[in-house]
């Protein structure tokens, strides 16, 4: 049964009084939900608003496959309630501890292991309510799939980090359990493991995972008991626990701990940079893992070189994300400007001068 | 009709005298690339959306990248109008062309530049037919996933511009699922390259927000769309309904059993009767709905998926359930779907396609209201829809030879879309607002919002030149049609049912 219209976490007036008030003074404001993702990107400086009382699931109807929930609702109460109608996220959020919000995960954008063979969180988001710089309440988007009316600004949300707008509730499309799932580790060179990958994903095959912690080579499958038997039996390999990929879709896997620097890079999966062998890899290659004792600004070179970008993932915080260049920084600003004219929106959390 | 600009509604530029337009353009463009001539203009006065018509100034047919930026440069500075064109098999009226504008054809760009099979990618400019890429990469073993149905005509760059959706996007996904990156020249003639090779992006979302942006933003140059392995097998269900609620509840039930169908398709009984006399599908005459219900994946695990659909649908309450015994007459059940449009024809000499989405759990009630408001309106209706996600496609049948037919076609249409509202779906699932439901935005967002849009279109295109009139009404339109304040179905319709 559908569940629905619970208003007893609805901060909706207070928080636009509170983004109104900031507004008229120019006074800068850290919005926060959890905490839990914080140290993605820059350090922002100002006023705290606090999104973690804002929050309940509005409307869930398992048979419409869409979830509508409060910024403020943890991700484990989301995932919980999906679990128990044998539902779920496709995009696998990532979780940096219990107190991970919705809001939080939809902000930063982020997505876990299964992001290339079953989508993103942008892929997923089908609405959102939002406040603006002036504090207006405003809804983009809604709770169907199929939806072109209007700029997609629900989905320029997803992984906007705040910097454009303040997200009071959002609708995601669920996807069903896989009816199976198993995982599977297999001794072999990362190297020999990405060629291997790139032919195995020109086919048909219920792909889930595919991490490699710099010896050895970790698949998940998901599907049906057919394909999914088959495709073990072709595959080879030992069977393993499921519970490995929490941990690299935490990013606390022990082939990803150590060192003080580490370096997100996302290349095309097939890319081959002779920098990075050796270096742990999640999305089939899609995600590199560098970890080094200092930031070296090459890497940003070294990423955009292979059509991709670099993040310091864990390290000093001066600058972040990959450097954009000047006619997209330039529409950067003008889309800031646009939603957010007075800039209060965790300024400079993205981007210095963002 | 809304093929008439307003000055006051719409947009209003300072008029630019053609001989001067003409010598400006014309050096910037290959020999016979700038057309002036009425005759020639002629086939670019109208897009998919027919009725509506109007012509531009010139027509510019630009073969490079760097001709689309030096002509939106020079159009920039002349502050001259430019609406961007490909296929034109759109159903909104997004490629009708601004009076005094320019007509920019992308229809040159035809080329793919590379496949990649490694990376699953392919790289095409935009004038490329969605087909061709699915039938470049076949002996590949992919597919390009969104299929609209006009997919062997319309163009990869239009289907950027509208995120085209298609029969299998329930679970392969619309256009803004399936590219990598863009290459996008910008009003002022700057070319901006949008995503990458990688999965994802530093910055903001640019990608979402100039997929669908209906040629508002920017002049798509290049596409990088992703590549889908093709499934191993894939199989489909016909099932037969003596009630079309019967059917439509069924559709819930399906989904909620878990199981994703690669496509989950409806027709009521005037469309499929329709489609069976022009396609000769096989569908039964008799029932009141069908449904086809497609299932793909490994071939154990079809088999699997389609006995389960299959008794589901018998406890549903299907009639007749059938599964197609091969791959001849799967072809055939969806050639009748894919060919329901052309085959209104026999019904009426003129139909109006409607585009709305609602939550499944409304159709039911929503198929209901439909044949009411048509009955209201004295128009017959008959429905084609993407059942699994909720995109309705009711035709509304009128004779444009008979006089205020249209008008009342235009009428029912328009409820039917404030009900898809109402319900808590949208205007436009995948057809786009272009020019033919301009005054709908007015119903599905508010001032607040709609100001937002403008603020958005302004970051790319501050002179407001790319595509006037077109997906974002002015507030003064909006005010014009005093539906500000219905919006969201938060607020009762007084002209409308309630349920």
């Amino acid at each position: 049964m559908p569940t629905s219209l619970d208003s007893r976490g609805d901060l909706t007036e207070a928080l636009a009084a509170q983004v109104r008030v900031a507004s008229d003074n120019q006074v800068p404001l850290c919005i926060q939900g959890g905490g839990t993702r914080a140290f993605y990107g820059r350090k922002a400086i100002g006023q705290t608003l606090d999104l973690t009382g804002h929050s309940g699931v509005i409307h869930y109807d398992p048979s419409e496959m869409v979830i509508t929930a409060r910024a403020g609702t943890p991700l484990v109460e989301i995932e919980a309630l999906l679990a128990a109608q044998n539902q779920m996220l496709a995009f696998e959020p990532p979780s940096f501890g219990s107190g991970g919000t919705l809001g939080g995960a939809a902000a930063t954008g982020l997505s876990g292991p299964r992001r290339p063979f079953t989508g993103a969180l942008r892929d997923y988001v089908l609405g959102a309510r939002i406040l603006d710089g002036r504090g207006e309440v405003l809804r983009f988007g809604g709770t169907v799939f199929k939806n072109v009316a209007g700029f997609d600004a629900f989905r320029l949300m997803a992984g906007a980090q705040g910097c454009l707008g303040v997200i009071l509730d959002v609708s995601l499309r669920v996807v069903p359990k896989p009816r199976v799932q198993t995982s599977l580790v297999l001794e072999m060179p990362g190297e020999a493991a990405q060629s291997w990958l790139t032919g195995l994903m020109r086919r048909p095959l219920p792909l889930s995972g595919a991490f490699h912690d710099g010896e050895r080579l970790h698949l998940r499958l998901s599907g049906g008991e057919a394909a999914v038997a088959v495709t073990t039996r072709q595959l080879g390999g030992e069977v393993e626990s499921l519970d490995v990929w929490s941990s690299i879709g935490s990013v606390t896997h022990p082939a990803l701990t150590g060192r003080p620097v580490m370096w997100r890079i996302a290349v095309p999966q097939n890319a081959a940079p002779s920098e990075l062998a050796g270096c742990p890899w999640d999305w089939a290659g899609g995600v590199r893992w560098l970890q080094a004792e200092s930031v070296d600004p090459a890497i940003w070179d070294l990423a955009a070189r292979w059509d991709g970008h670099a993040t310091v993932w864990r390290g000093p915080k001066d600058q972040v994300f990959q450097p954009l260049k000047p006619p997209v920084f330039k529409l950067h600003q003008r889309i800031k400007a646009a939603m957010d004219p007075a800039g209060i929106f965790n300024p400079g959390r993205m981007y210095e001068g963002l | 009709m809304l093929d008439t600009f307003d000055a006051k509604l719409d947009a209003q530029f300072a008029p630019v005298d053609p001989a001067r337009l003409r010598a400006v353009l014309e050096p910037l463009l290959p020999k016979g690339g700038l057309v002036t001539a009425i005759e020639g203009m002629k086939p670019y006065e109208s897009d998919g959306l027919a009725a509506y018509r109007s012509l531009p100034a010139a027509v510019a047919l630009p073969q490079t990248v760097a001709q689309v930026q030096a002509v939106l440069r020079a159009c920039s500075q002349m502050g001259v109008p430019v609406v961007a064109r490909g296929a034109g098999t759109g159903l909104s009226g997004g490629a009708l062309p601004f009076p005094g504008g320019l007509l920019l054809s992308m229809a040159r760009f035809n080329v793919i530049l590379n496949i990649d099979p490694d990376a699953r990618a392919a790289r095409v400019q935009p004038g490329v037919r969605n087909l061709a890429i699915s039938e470049a990469v076949a002996h590949l073993g992919f597919f390009y996933a969104p299929d609209p149905s006009s997919q062997i005509a319309c163009s990869i760059g239009g289907n950027v511009a509208e995120n085209a959706g298609g029969v299998h996007c329930l679970k392969y996904g619309l256009t803004v699922h399936n590219i990598l990156a863009l290459n996008v020249v910008t009003m002022d003639g700057e070319l901006v390259r949008i995503g990458s090779g990688a999965l994802d992006s530093p910055g903001f979302d640019l990608m979402a927000l100039m997929t669908g942006s209906e040629g508002l933003l920017g002049v798509v140059t290049e596409v990088t769309v992703k590549l889908t392995p093709l499934p191993d097998t894939a199989r489909l269900i016909l099932a037969a309904f003596d009630d079309v609620e019967i059917a439509a509840e069924a559709v819930a039930k399906i989904m909620a059993a878990g199981v994703v169908p690669a496509g989950l398709e409806m027709m009521d009984g005037p469309a499929l009767r329709a489609a069976e006399d022009f396609a000769h599908a096989g569908y039964p005459k008799d029932a009141a709905a069908i449904l086809l219900c497609e299932l793909d994946g490994q071939e154990d695990d079809v088999a699997e998926e389609i006995a389960r659909v299959s008794q589901l649908l018998s406890d549903a309450g299907a009639v007749a359930v059938r599964v197609a015994g091969d791959e001849a007459e799967r072809k055939r059940f969806w050639a009748g779907r894919k060919g329901a449009f052309p085959a209104m024809g026999r019904l009426a000499p003129d139909y109006y396609c409607i585009d709305g989405t609602i939550p499944r759990r409304s159709l039911p009630k929503v198929l209901t209201q439909i044949g009411k408001i048509s009955e209201a309106h004295g128009v017959g209706v008959a429905n084609v829809f993407h059942a699994g996600d909720g995109n309705l496609h009711p035709l509304i049948l009128y004779d444009a030879n008979r006089d205020g037919d249209l008008e009342r076609a235009e009428a029912a249409g328009g409820e039917i879309l404030e009900l898809c509202v109402a319900v808590g779906g949208t205007i436009t699932g995948e057809h786009g607002v272009g020019r033919e439901k301009i005054n709908q935005m007015c119903v599905q967002f508010s001032k607040a919002e709609i100001e937002v849009f403008h603020s958005l279109k302004a970051a790319f295109d501050p002179q407001g030149l790319l595509n006037p009139g077109k997906a974002i009404p002015t507030l003064a339109r909006c005010a014009e049609f005093g539906q500000m304040h219905v919006h969201h179905g938060e607020l009762a319709f007084a002209h409308i049912p309630r349920f």
